[in-house]
């Protein structure tokens, strides 16, 4: 049914639709919302038999969702930022013990400083941890990827995030197709465990493995998520087949035919991206966008096939990897390790770190980061819309003297000054 | 593609005035995206919400920029914030006051603009009277249907049975169709004075 709905809502509704067994969580914004409607769900006996666990924290939330699946539950949690971190331990445990259990992530900040808006990266600290990650463009695939993750879920026996851009996605009310639950149940068959604790046939799982076969367990692991690669866009053709729409995959392509340049990124941030190619293109520049609907595992030779022949790539990242650069470029760039070696010419790659904390990725910045990019003027680590003057002040000071401060205080300090400044202008007219 | 920029303060349901509106406009067959500008949410602090209506899905994400019409819910925010920042002179402005709009402090950013396409509505005196709360959010969208003509009064009353229930409900759609009427008055007076 067609629903004017706020992401988050929409995302609960979703998983209610998946009939999780448990769930436990902590509020955190931008999560808080759909887990607050979970369990209202829960509560009214709408959704059942579920049982919502109220914990004391997120290292509690995911702990008590390992219990629950490891003992044959189909087990549901959320977080964001700082909670995601505080589950840390957990979700190795999760991934290395096998245990399918689905989170959504509503993408945010990390501090410190203290920041409670979006980018990506909370999921991107949590790259390696074994999870699956998803990434979703819009609310529709939000939802929709829900249902895909419990399928590929438990079908691999691997948990998995579904990330979507905190606020931007979870607060935004747009148009969801949400679906029938016999339509749900009839994609989503219920959960058969690979293992299980069951009291009446005692086994132990988590055992204390040596290095006589770690290396072996974490190489089966692995073979899991290569395995993902081939299950992803079965599922999520399997679902268009379903429910009529495409949501989910490895890559989402757009406009890749003959495209010169072409830009790549995660999340919502697309769409933003899509209408600006899309106006260019009416100019006749020849550009291009690549999805990274799948994170991880990392759709190397997807990525490959779809950058191949462009002349230049352009890696719009939601999150910086201080002392690197770009998490999303360097698995890129393996991607297209090699290209360029057999007469072909390799892709001009460049990293474009943009809104981070929240910052709003803007039309207008976008068409002047791609005019710089066709003229060749990008370096190789460019930061979107940096304020250089706030910066070059903050080095000032430290230049100036030991105890300059600070930084955080520093710049709020000078944008408000800059800000009373303003003001003071602007009533002397 | 019609944007909507809404300027108010916590606690007068700035947020909820988006959704609504873009709750009309589905209701109408049409795409709309709702969001605020997402912050630290406090009472009386000033509040901005977006949005968008088009025939086409909606893919843009960033903040409105350049409206093609605002919704003032406090008019004690116009000289404090940038409230009419990238507005056309083509742009639609409703304000909540019971003020003449030459006496609210901005007749320079007002001159730019279509005259026929300025009013203000009391929609907090309205909000008061029929929900004993004054609450202008809602009220201001049935303003908002007759100023435009984006989404009809029927979709605005219909959004806001969606999403109250009772005295709520039935408080705000008396209200709104009350500032419906208001406006197309003052609408009518413009017309007749622009003829004369």
């Amino acid at each position: 049914m067609l629903r004017q709905i706020e992401g988050s809502q929409a995302v609960a509704e979703t998983v209610a639709m998946c009939r999780p067994e448990v769930i436990c969580a902590y509020p955190i914004s931008p999560q808080t919302h759909i887990v607050e409607a979970l369990s209202r769900l829960v509560k009214s006996g709408r959704l059942a038999p579920c049982e919502y666990v109220n914990v004391e924290s997120e290292f509690a939330a995911l702990s008590a969702c390992i219990g629950a699946s490891a003992a044959g539950a189909r087990a549901y949690t959320a977080t964001a930022s700082q909670g995601l971190l505080y589950m840390a331990e957990a979700l190795y445990n999760a991934s290395g013990l096998g245990l399918p259990i689905v989170m959504t992530v509503a993408n945010r900040a990390i501090g410190a400083p203290i920041n409670i808006w979006n980018d990506h990266s909370d999921a991107l600290s949590q790259r390696d941890s074994g999870w699956l990650q998803l990434y979703a463009e819009d609310n529709q695939e939000a939802a929709d990827l829900h249902i895909q993750a419990f399928r590929v879920a438990e079908e691999l026996s691997l948990p998995v995030m579904v990330c979507m851009d905190g606020f931007v996605l979870t607060h935004a009310y747009e148009r969801v197709d949400l679906p029938a639950q016999e339509r749900v149940d009839a994609f989503l068959p219920p959960y058969e465990p690979r293992q299980v604790l069951d009291p009446a046939d005692p086994a132990s799982i988590g055992a204390m493995v040596g290095p006589e076969a770690f290396t072996e367990v974490r190489y089966l692991a692995h073979l899991r998520h290569l395995r993902a690669l081939e299950l992803i866009p079965a599922v999520a053709a399997g679902f268009a087949a379903a429910f009529g729409r495409e949501s989910g995959g490895l890559v989402g392509a757009h406009r890749l035919d003959d495209a010169e340049t072409v830009v790549v990124a995660m999340g919502s941030v697309l769409g933003t991206v899509k209408d600006v190619v899309d106006e260019r293109r009416a100019h006749g520049e020849r550009l291009g966008v690549l999805g990274i609907k799948t994170f991880r595992p990392f759709p190397s030779a997807e990525v490959r096939r779809a950058l191949r022949g462009a002349r230049r790539v352009i890696v719009l990242e939601r999150h910086l990897a201080l002392g690197a650069g770009g998490v999303v470029t360097a698995d890129v760039r393996a991607a297209l390790d090699g290209l360029g070696t057999a007469g072909e010419a390799a892709p001009y790659l460049r990293t474009v770190i943009a809104g981070l904390g929240g910052r709003p990725v803007t039309k207008d910045s976008l068409h002047d980061l791609f005019a710089r990019a066709a003229a060749d003027r990008l370096e190789p680590l460019t930061f979107l819309d940096l304020r250089e003057d706030l910066v070059e002040r903050e080095l000032a000071r430290e230049r100036a003297a030991r105890r300059s401060g600070a930084t955080a205080e520093n710049l709020l300090r000078d944008l408000a000054a800059e800000a009373a400044g303003a003001a003071e202008a602007a009533g002397g007219n | 593609m019609f944007q909507v920029r809404i300027h108010g303060r916590g606690g007068q349901g700035v947020v909820t005035a988006a959704e609504l509106l873009s709750v009309a406009a589905f209701l109408e067959g049409r795409h709309a995206q709702a969001f605020p500008t997402f912050g630290s949410e406090r009472t009386g602090a000033p509040v901005v919400a977006f949005c968008r209506i088009d025939d086409r899905p909606i893919r843009v994400r960033e903040p409105i920029a350049r409206p093609d019409a605002l919704i003032v819910q406090d008019a004690t925010l116009l000289g404090q914030t940038p409230v009419f920042d990238g507005l056309g002179p083509d742009a639609y402005v409703l304000i909540n006051t019971t003020r003449d709009p030459r006496g609210l402090g901005v007749a320079e950013e007002l001159a730019a603009l279509r005259p026929e396409r300025v009013r203000t509505v009391p929609a907090t005196e309205l909000a008061k009277e029929h929900l004993g709360r004054p609450v202008p959010n809602a009220v201001l969208l049935g303003g908002f249907a007759a100023l435009s003509g984006v989404v009809s009064l029927g979709s605005v009353l219909a959004a806001i049975r969606q999403r109250f229930s009772g005295r709520v409900a039935l408080g705000n759609v008396a209200a709104a169709e009350r500032a419906y009427a208001y406006v197309r008055a003052t609408m009518k007076e413009t017309v007749h004075a622009q003829a004369d």
